[in-house]
């Protein structure tokens, strides 16, 4: 199973991606440079977390029409799953490959600490491992991860069973007490029409090894595993 | 040619940085503002003196990179 991560200048998170995919797929994930016009054939396409670009314009704006994205949109097209974390999801939302945007958390602070999350649909590419209604706990590192888009948006996306995450707290419960950062409807993770596509601002490949102090992330790798197999 | 672009959050967007400089104005002890709302300014040199043309340019560049429509309006002036 081949994988690739896109690299971004002012990416950070590169190498937990690299270790993430390396650890579901059994090989190192090609990784391939903003400037690039062509992608190798992979099963998997991961647009990691960071601040490409120092987040100049609005966080992912300038990353979202590199020469790269040109070949990654090619390919969403095509059914090629795609999983966009963090700055990851906010440039496949600037690029157009995922409805919405993020904007400054409400709070207004960096947030970095554990979140929980609940799982809303496990019936995709990306949560087959899971079980609808788990909730799971990831690491989240962001400044603007408040997701926003219109009611009608918002009313099409539940809709259509395309909210795959959402925050929580340690017992499942979803409310605006327990919204992290602002977003509407607790939103955190959403998929594109055709289901191939995933940006979500937490890190599953910060919670892959007990070093991490959790592996909840794990399966949401090996779903994307499952499903390409 | 200059075009000065202005891209401000649509209303409805919620503006939590308009909210904490409005909040800072208060405690100043400015009473008299009702709302703030935070945006950007972006001044671009142009070539050429068609004022339609670049207009019609600068609105393209406004809906493909320099302002985000799902969240933002924009307006541009000629000078």
């Amino acid at each position: 199973m081949k994988s690739a991560v896109i690299l971004f200048p002012g990416i950070n998170r590169e190498n937990d991606a690299i270790a993430a995919l390396e650890q579901a797929t059994g090989t190192k994930p090609v990784v391939v440079w903003h400037g690039e016009t062509e992608l190798p054939k992979t099963d998997i396409i991961m647009v990691p977390g960071g601040f490409s670009y120092g987040d100049y314009l609005r966080c992912g704006a300038m990353a979202a029409k590199s020469p790269i994205m040109r070949a990654v949109a090619e390919r969403a097209k095509a059914g090629v799953t795609i999983l966009g974390v963090c700055n990851g999801f906010q440039i496949l939302t600037e690029a157009g490959l995922l409805p919405g945007a993020l904007m400054r958390n409400a709070s207004l602070k960096f947030i970095c600490k554990n979140t929980h999350l609940k799982i809303e649909n496990a019936d995709t590419r990306f949560t087959n491992q899971y079980k609808a209604g788990d909730f799971v706990d990831y690491p989240v590192a962001h400044h603007d991860g408040n997701f926003f888009a219109d009611s009608e948006t918002l009313d099409r996306l539940e809709g259509e069973g395309r909210v795959i995450l959402r925050y929580c707290d340690a017992n499942g419960v979803v409310d605006p007490a327990t919204n992290l950062n602002g977003s509407q409807r607790n939103i955190a993770g959403i998929i594109n029409e055709a289901g191939n596509v995933l940006g979500m601002m937490p890190h599953p490949e910060n919670a892959i090894d007990p070093l991490h102090g959790g592996t909840d992330g794990r399966n949401l790798f090996k779903s994307l595993v499952e499903a390409a197999s | 040619m200059k075009a000065r672009v202005h891209v401000t959050l649509k209303n409805g967007v919620l503006d939590p940085q308009g909210k904490a400089v409005h909040h800072a104005l208060q405690g100043l002890g400015f009473d008299g503002v009702n709302d703030v709302r935070q945006g950007k300014f972006i001044e671009l040199e142009l070539d050429g003196t068609d004022a339609a043309k670049a207009e019609a340019e600068v609105k393209e560049m406004c809906e493909k990179l320099l302002a985000n429509t799902v969240i933002e309006d924009y307006s541009i002036e000629l000078a």
